[in-house]
């Protein structure tokens, strides 16, 4: 019978199913919201608000997977009001390379991809910023930085492929760093029974 | 109106109201070509490159910042219908300087260290320009010391500061403080703006205003350089 629940970013989805796998967190069960939120953050305090008191009384203990993922502290203050934990750090690229060496780069020309946007191109970046009917818009947006970055959680050679393709449709340079699930799993494994 | 019959509209057959509106269509479509011959028509009947800017182009951005506002545009028809606009402005940029077009102010803007997203800040550029301002724009990635410099050396009115992301934008209180710091700070008008910036954030670092689009930021500068007259 699961006693905690994971409240997931939907992008996190398949992460947080394999690190309850990988480690037998039988206790845990994984609930996401739509992945969708992660491109209008201004929604993202309320909606795990509303989830986490839909949810309450059913587990023990909640844990919110979000970063503060460009809600400027507001889904840290919310948690805090509600008396939940989230994942520390400003976003999941940093604490999928760990918060620290994140930080510590201090990359301002990157745009980064993980295995959810790699595979997910085309929904989360491509279409949403009207790539597809305006192509002549990239540089736009695109001209500024200078590589794609993928931070891949896994090893999978289909997704390196796609991720390639998509720094080349974005005409950047391509980079592809192992991550593997980085600061994720420390903050689940806090909730190890 | 069918597509066909859009195709077949020639401009200049149209009174210059009806072609004063018809560019704030066709920038509403982000049409570049049809904006570029709608100036240059404008032109040859002796319009003056000011009012075409004002009346035409400016007005047909506002129209797309209040669609932009409220939901109906988005960024992508939004960057269209400035690529239009930026159309238009080159030509009459040059004749907006042999007119003697009026000068609001001058201002210095740029996005903030660590921050390349530079869209809205574009856009604020602009509009601020089309509305009578000179901008000095610093571009991307500016540390302190660039704002800092740039306002001294351009005695600038207004300082303009941009920032897309949550990890770049506490920058700005370190460019409001080291204003203060230096005793600087009231000789100038502090606007910032971006996405994930509000009324609450842009009060307590201590900006004059936070600016949600380029419209309002016209509009406050606007205001604050009246004020700033009426004192002197």
């Amino acid at each position: 019978m699961p006693t905690t629940l994971i409240l997931a970013c939907g992008a996190l989805a398949r992460e947080v199913l394999a690190l309850i796998e990988l480690n037998g967190w039988q206790h845990m069960e994984l609930r996401c919201l739509p992945a969708e939120l992660h491109l209008h953050p201004e929604r993202i305090p309320d909606a795990v608000e509303a989830a986490v008191r839909a949810a309450r009384g059913a587990y023990s203990r909640i844990f919110v997977a979000y970063a503060d993922c460009g809600t400027g502290g507001r889904l840290a203050d919310r948690c805090k009001t509600l008396g939940v934990e989230m994942i520390a750090g400003p976003h999941c690229y940093s604490f999928f390379e760990g918060n620290e060496a994140f930080a510590a780069r201090g990359e301002v020309t990157s745009f980064y991809l993980t295995d959810f946007l790699a595979r997910q191109f085309d929904a989360f970046v491509w279409k949403p910023m009207g790539l597809d009917n305006h192509p002549e818009l990239r540089d736009l947006y695109f001209g500024n930085y200078e590589k794609l970055v993928y931070l891949a959680q896994t090893e999978d050679a289909g997704l390196t492929k796609a991720a390639r393709e998509a720094a080349e449709r974005l005409g950047l340079e391509f980079e592809r760093r192992f991550t593997g699930y980085g600061d994720l799993q420390a903050a689940i494994r806090a909730y190890k029974v | 109106m069918s597509d066909e019959e859009e195709d077949d509209l020639i401009l200049d057959e149209l009174d210059d109201g009806e072609l004063v509106l018809q560019m704030h269509d066709d920038l509403y479509d982000g049409m570049a070509d049809e904006i570029a011959e709608g100036v240059n028509i404008l032109l040859k009947r002796g319009w003056t490159p000011y009012d075409i800017l004002t009346k035409a182009l400016v007005e047909g951005m506002r129209i797309v910042g209040i669609d932009f506002r409220d939901g109906i545009l988005f960024v992508p028809e939004v960057l269209l219908a400035a690529g239009a606009m930026k159309r238009g402005m080159e030509i009459l940029k040059p004749l907006l300087v042999e007119t003697g077009a009026p000068q609001l102010g001058k201002m210095v803007i740029g996005t903030v260290k660590g921050d390349i997203h530079d869209i809205g800040k574009n856009l604020v550029a602009m509009m601020m320009e089309g509305a009578g301002f000179e901008i000095i724009d610093l571009g991307i990635n500016n540390p302190v010391e660039d704002y800092i410099g740039a306002l001294k050396r351009e005695k600038a009115d207004i300082l303009g500061m941009s920032a897309l992301l949550t990890t770049t934008m506490p920058y700005m209180k370190t460019v409001i403080d080291t204003l203060k710091e230096q005793g600087i700070r009231d000789e100038y008008i502090v606007l910032v703006g971006g996405a994930p910036l509000n009324e609450e954030f842009g009060k307590s670092i201590g900006a004059d205003a936070y600016c949600r689009d380029a419209a309002v930021a016209v509009e406050t500068a606007k205001e604050f350089m009246a004020r700033k007259h009426n004192q002197g």
